[in-house]
């Protein structure tokens, strides 16, 4: 055994299934998280991300495959014995407690004192500000603070594992942005485990330390943030994830590192970084995100260059949207920053320029799935 | 003209919300209030032998207060009201120890299921009232199956010396809150079942998640969140069960009246017009009671919505 062998993971997925009659929610899931870390469920809606988290809270038994949490088998294990929190997406609140005694409730099944349990509802209602609405109950308190409330109430036991579904989805979008990162701080304070489900994608880069992207009941890809947004493995994650434009081509020749395709759309040849496993001849999607593309009105020569007109633009001060219709029709955007401060009388990029179009072939993705 | 649009311009800005908002008190004053001053009026008038029987002043003063007197120094008032307020509390909890669990059962069938038996909750109202007590009255007379059957089981269980032939069950206190469950449990199911079909679901599954076992979710959950349902349904039971006549009049123990029978027996047997006024005044008092305790406390769990 290697001396620095990673600590087992917290959370053990093993190709997890769920049907509910003979539709499959969630299909052959199989994943590992660490401890400590966050990781993001992303994906559409109905793709299943509530009913893997179900599952690993214990609501709903799978159909195939098992779940460990730290090393054990939940197979048969219900909720209440789990170690496992939830939040729930419409926070669960009991309308007839006091926010102190929601906090509190779970503690309940401590082996605590009183005076213990106490300090804790006050140390749980510290971290999350909510100190002076202790004795309110959660009707007259605001979305935001009760969202909060949700959260030490699932804190208070310290969960090896904290299941958020969709925890920011109720609030608004400052409110979101500003919580989001209350949340990272909380987590790193507290050092639990968290899975976030959401189908923002801005919030799953933002919060998590990874991200498992679903589609129908399966996943895509996991990987971190950068790793699922710069190398996405199919046409569906790099299309859920950013924006992309994404054309047909077929493979002329594979030179090392290189690899060159015909792109009918661009109506030229396209140098791309190789991916494993391609043949010449071989159908494939390259794949384009918009910031990757440098626009110019001065004509370029060389690799990856094209020639279109500017069909649309939107300008928002900082950066500016394109539209470029190339000669075969496609359409292809552009995200440029907006660098320069453009002097009095000098034209910038317009409508209806020729532009040159031109990126580096490590930008080009090679997808085949 | 000029008097017609201004009534016309009254009425746009604020004539029909005040009529919409009268209508229930009008409708209170008319059918509740009125009567019951009408009734508290022959409640201190004189018996007299003329038609109506009763009169006010002559011979004894103008405001009689001799129904009130003799309801709390005869014992057969003061019987009574103690037999039908323990009568109706019975029925009560019986009606809401079978109904809490069926209404909860109600709310966890699926949809298809659960219309058909909320409709089985509903369908003996289909049937006569008076028909129904009579069939009770045949099961428990002395020779029917079901008096036989648990005469059966009773010997079963018993030793030989205390066997029985039959079970006395017709003409007493038993028989009345039978009867009274049995008809009355459909107004406890009801509320009982709209208070708890409107709970999130969630709740509970929060509250296993955070470690308690499904018992002690109803108990920290469901039960503190269907107390309102529960008030509505007791009360539902409680208030024409206390007042009951036709129950207690066919089956009860003629010996120990209920007041309802009380009341219907000085009216027309006793032609004391006064004397059953006084009755049914008092009866009302002690329904009002809690009733505007309930309403007290809704009124604070509502008012409980502005933070202070
Ligand atoms: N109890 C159930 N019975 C039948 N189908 C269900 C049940 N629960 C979920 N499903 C189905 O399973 C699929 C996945 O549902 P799930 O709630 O996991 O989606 P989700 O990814 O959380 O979506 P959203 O982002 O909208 O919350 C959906 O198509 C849903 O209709
Ligand atoms: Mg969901």
């Amino acid at each position: 055994m290697p001396k620095d062998a990673a600590p087992p993971p917290l959370i053990r997925v093993e190709n997890v299934s769920k049907s509910f009659g003979t539709f499959q929610a969630v299909k052959n899931v199989s994943l590992t998280i660490d401890k400590g870390e966050i990781f993001a469920l992303l994906g559409g809606s109905g793709c299943g991300k509530t009913t893997l988290l179900r599952m690993l809270a214990g609501f709903e038994e799978t159909t195939g495959g098992k779940i460990f949490i730290d090393g054990q088998d939940m197979t048969g294990v219900p909720p209440w014995e789990r170690p496992v929190h939830m939040m729930f997406q419409s926070y669960a609140l009991f309308p007839h407690m006091t926010v102190e005694k929601n906090v509190g409730y779970g503690l309940k099944h401590e082996p605590m004192t009183a005076a213990q349990r106490q300090d804790r509802v006050r140390e749980m209602l510290d971290l999350v500000q909510l100190t002076p609405f202790a004795t309110r109950k959660p009707h007259q308190i605001s979305g935001g603070q009760r969202q909060r409330v949700a959260l030490a109430r699932a804190l208070a036991r310290q969960p090896k594992l904290l299941l958020l579904d969709e925890p920011l989805a109720a609030l608004d979008k400052k409110l979101r942005e500003h919580t989001q990162f209350e949340l990272m701080s909380i987590q790193e304070r507290t050092g639990v485990t968290f899975i976030v489900v959401t189908h923002d994608q801005e919030e799953a880069m933002t919060l998590a330390d990874r991200i498992a992207v679903m589609d129908r009941g399966e996943v895509k890809q996991i990987g971190p943030p950068g790793d699922v947004y710069e190398f996405p493995n199919s046409r569906f994650v790099a299309g859920f994830i950013g924006s992309i434009t994404a054309l047909e081509a077929v493979v002329e020749a594979i030179d090392g590192v290189r690899t060159r395709l015909a792109v009918p759309a661009l109506g030229g040849p396209v140098q791309a970084r190789s991916v494993a496993g391609l043949s010449v001849g071989q159908t494939v999607t390259v794949a384009i995100r918009p910031e990757k593309l440098a626009i110019s009105r001065a004509p370029q020569t060389g690799d990856n260059v094209f020639e279109g007109e500017v069909k649309d633009l939107a300008y928002f001060g900082k950066d500016s949207l394109y539209r470029i219709t190339m000669p075969s029709g496609a359409l292809i955007s552009v995200h440029a920053v907006n660098a320069r401060r453009s002097a009095e009388g000098e034209r910038v990029v317009d409508w209806y320029d020729k532009v040159w179009l031109s990126f580096d072939p490590t930008s080009a993705i090679i997808l085949t799935a | 003209m000029a008097s017609e649009s201004r009534l016309y311009r009254w009425f746009n800005r604020r004539g029909w919300s005040d009529i919409v908002l009268a209508a229930p008190y009008v409708w209170l004053l008319v059918f509740f209030l009125i009567p019951f001053l009408i009734v508290v009026g022959m409640s201190v008038a004189t018996r007299t032998p003329t038609a109506p029987p009763f009169g006010y002043g002559g011979e004894n003063p103008l405001l009689n207060f001799e129904g009130y007197h003799r309801l709390f120094t005869d014992d057969l008032y003061i019987r009574a009201f103690v037999t039908s307020l323990v009568n109706a509390a019975v029925a009560m909890v019986l009606c809401l120890a079978i109904g809490y669990p069926m209404a909860l059962g109600l709310t966890k069938v699926d949809t298809g299921w659960r219309n058909i038996l909320l409709m089985l909750v509903i369908l003996p109202f289909w049937t006569s009232f008076l028909l129904r007590v009579y069939a009770w009255m045949g099961l428990m007379g002395k020779n029917s199956w079901f008096n036989n059957l648990l005469t059966g089981g009773w010997n079963w269980l018993v030793p030989q010396d205390w066997a029985v032939t039959s079970i006395p069950m017709m003409y007493s206190n038993f028989a009345v809150v039978l009867v009274m469950v049995y008809t009355y449990l459909p107004f406890m199911i009801l509320p009982l079942y709209a208070n708890l079909e409107r709970l999130d679901p969630t709740l509970d599954e929060a509250a296993m998640d955070l470690g308690t076992k499904p018992f002690g979710v109803f108990w920290d959950v469901t039960l503190p969140q269907s107390i309102p349902g529960i008030i509505a349904g007791g009360m539902l039971v409680f208030i024409p069960a206390a007042g009951e006549l036709v129950i207690p009049t066919l089956v009860g123990d003629a010996s120990s009246p209920m007041i309802g029978r009380v009341i219907s027996d000085e009216f027309s047997q006793a032609r004391d017009w006064p004397m059953a006024s006084a009755v049914a005044v008092v009866l009302l008092v002690l329904m009002v009671g809690p009733t505007m305790l309930y309403s007290h406390y809704q009124a604070r769990a509502v008012g409980a919505d502005d933070p202070k």
